[in-house]
């Protein structure tokens, strides 16, 4: 006898239809276990994915480091000096902490006013290195042009690299790309487009930072540096990392070494990391609940089956005096389960997956009316592995459960099985 | 055809019951043969071993000239395909499969395709008298149907052999005569037939009457029907 016959089926079915009841029971449970498995993983995820997206303005890594006042006097220095960032401050960091990956110094000017032709508006304009596009997460478009390179901070080209904003300002349809605009009376090229899908309001033009130097006379200074790190995982690291950092930058620029206030950093790296924590504890006990719902299932699946089993003893003990062999029985038994806990699983897997993206469709259309504001909820989603592997667990657990009664049941001699009432 | 030895069978518990004590028994092949015996004689569970629906303790048991002992319950099962055919008092049959279904289950189970057992099966119910009854569920069948509806699901594998126990033991009297006239039919086309009951009018309608007490044989009498009855 082949196990999937289609006179077993046919035999199954028949089964199945004379109970109607138990086998909705058994699909149920299993298919509300898959279901709330699903749900409940895919909302955790969806949170995670909606917090960790107003992350995405910025590397989730990056670090920013700025100069203020100092707050003590050191070394012959009085207090409430103003600090500056030099070049070579930047250097000596980079060459001195290996978990710096990308940097830019930064030189920055707002308000200034940028015309071109007959238009013209008031934005912030930033001198920065070509990582710079990098560690802020820009985007430039095929066909918008390009970011700041090596050879406009060489030669301190005149070139700019505007946003969506300028251009749709100043340009009004128009090509930017090889066009001049002018900056506090000073000609530039723009070179590219910016077209981050951030929530800036604000007009952004790019330019090189040594061109900054030069023109807005800081030759050798900088305002603040940013940079990205890498090889720090968790929130430890990241606090030893800034520690060292302000201590090795209060060297450098000459300043008591507990004198904290006088340089800022923030350590984004250090944010993420925590609430990335937050959010595997979170998942995790999410996984938790649901593998309780499962095992909820599999005990209804258990129990039903044994029912099942015991209800139709008499039905076996009758078949096997008419010449069935107990394989063949336990083999119908088996069969019928892994085709409940089959069917019901997949669609209790298909109504989950079906929630979730009615959920994601409202979420969106929630948010995208709102505006672009912070996002709690996004982009619910499942590991297809986990629920294939609680379906498989169920069906399994579902196999056991009428195995082992059916064993039973189908060893009895047919004499006792028949009295069986 | 059947030949016991020497054949015990004791039910464990705590009180031993002891139901079959050296039984030695011959049936030739075409026998028509009915037991007989109070409640409690071990008709039953002859009946039982006979039909390996139930294994026993000493002795020997030959079905065909095969030693039936030990068996395992798939070897018991092809035997009982094969070779046997059971009747019994309550019909057991399956009560969410109609008459047709119900005569057809055990070529199912030797595999033989459906639209083929169908036909047989609806061949068998026309040869019990109950074609026109083919879709109808046992519980839409009198009891007589119902044995009838039994008996033929116990010749569709062509058996050697039929075992019947107490088939006429739910039926009323009238029914009673329709059955045992099926049987006797059954008997002209040279299937053994074993009948254990405890009603003397079935019984007389057999040839041979074995009387069981108290897991003994009490007598072994050949029987011509409406006639004298002689020793064996």
């Amino acid at each position: 006898m082949k196990f999937f016959e289609f006179d077993t089926i046919n035999e199954i079915f028949s089964t199945m239809r004379q109970s109607k009841l138990r086998t909705f029971l058994t699909g149920f449970s299993v298919a509300w276990g898959i279901f709330m498995l699903i749900v409940l993983l895919g909302s955790g995820k969806g949170l995670q994915n909606g917090v960790s997206s107003n992350f995405r303005n910025n590397a989730v890594n990056m670090v920013n480091v700025w100069p203020r006042r100092t707050n003590l006097p050191y070394k012959g220095f009085k207090a409430y000096r103003r600090l500056r960032f030099r070049d070579q401050d930047m250097e000596m960091l980079k060459n001195h902490f290996p978990q710096i990956d990308k940097a830019s110094g930064i030189i920055s000017l707002y308000g200034k006013t940028v015309s071109y032709g007959k238009e013209y508006g008031n934005y912030s304009i930033e001198g920065v290195m070509p990582d710079y596009k990098d560690i802020r997460i820009l985007s430039i478009e095929a066909g918008n042009g390009r970011f700041i390179n090596t050879m406009d901070m060489m030669e301190e080209r005149k070139v700019a690299v505007i946003n969506q904003k300028i251009a749709e300002n100043l340009f009004r349809g128009e090509k930017p790309l090889g066009k001049y605009i002018q900056i506090g009376g000073i000609a530039f090229m723009v070179v590219g487009v910016e077209t981050k899908t951030s929530n800036d309001e604000n007009g952004y033009c790019y330019i090189p930072h040594s061109t900054a130097q030069t023109i807005y006379n800081k030759k050798g200074y900088t305002d603040e540096f940013y940079f990205t790190v890498t090889g720090m995982d968790n929130p430890e690291a990241n606090e030893a990392f800034t520690l060292a950092l302000r201590k090795t930058l209060a060297r450098s620029l000459i300043v008591h070494p507990d004198d904290t206030a006088a340089i800022g950093v923030w350590n984004m790296a250090e944010n993420y990391v925590q609430t990335m924590r937050i959010f595997s504890t979170i998942q995790l006990f999410v996984l938790i609940i649901g593998l309780c719902t499962l095992v909820a299932g599999i005990v209804g699946v258990g129990n039903i089956m044994v029912i099942t089993v015991k209800e139709r003893t008499r039905e076996f003990g009758i078949k096997k005096a008419i010449g069935a062999s107990p394989a063949t029985i336990l083999n119908s038994v088996l069969v019928e389960s892994i085709m409940i806990t089959g069917v019901f699983g997949y669609l209790g897997m298909m109504l989950g997956i079906g929630l979730l993206e009615v959920l994601s469709l409202i979420m969106d259309n929630a948010t995208s009316g709102g505006g672009e504001g912070p996002k709690v909820f996004l982009n619910p989603s499942v590991d297809l592995n986990i629920v294939l592997i609680a379906t498989g667990i169920l069906i399994v657990s579902g196999l056991l459960a009428g195995y082992f009664p059916a064993k039973r049941a189908v060893n009895i001699k047919p004499v006792e099985a028949m009295r069986a009432d | 055809m059947i030949h016991l030895e020497k054949l015990n069978k004791t039910y464990p518990g705590v009180q031993p019951l002891h139901v079959l004590k050296d039984i030695d028994l011959r049936i030739d092949q075409g026998e028509y043969v009915s037991i007989m015996g109070a409640s409690g004689s071990g008709k039953s569970t002859l009946l039982n071993v006979l039909g390996i629906l139930d294994d026993y303790d000493t002795g020997r048991y030959m079905l065909d000239g095969k030693l039936i002992a030990g068996l395992s319950e798939k070897k018991a099962a092809v035997y009982r395909n094969k070779m046997i055919g059971f009747v019994f008092q309550s019909f057991n049959l399956i009560s969410f499969k109609n008459a047709m279904e119900n005569v057809a289950l055990p070529l199912f189970y030797k595999g033989v395709a459906r639209k083929k057992r169908n036909q047989l099966a609806l061949d068998y119910l026309e040869k019990v008298g109950l074609k026109d009854w083919w879709h109808h569920y046992p519980n839409e069948l009198s009891g007589g149907q119902k044995q009838r509806i039994s008996i033929a699901r116990a010749l569709i594998s062509q058996p050697r052999i039929i075992l019947a126990d107490e088939p006429t033991g739910a039926l009323d009297s009238h029914t009673t005569d329709e059955v045992i006239q099926l049987l006797s039919q059954v008997n002209n086309e040279g299937i053994t037939m074993i009948v254990v009951t405890h009603e003397r009018s079935v019984a007389e309608q057999t040839r041979r009457i074995i009387h069981l007490k108290d897991g003994f044989i009490e007598s072994d009498t050949l029987y011509v029907p409406n006639l004298t009855a002689c020793s064996k």
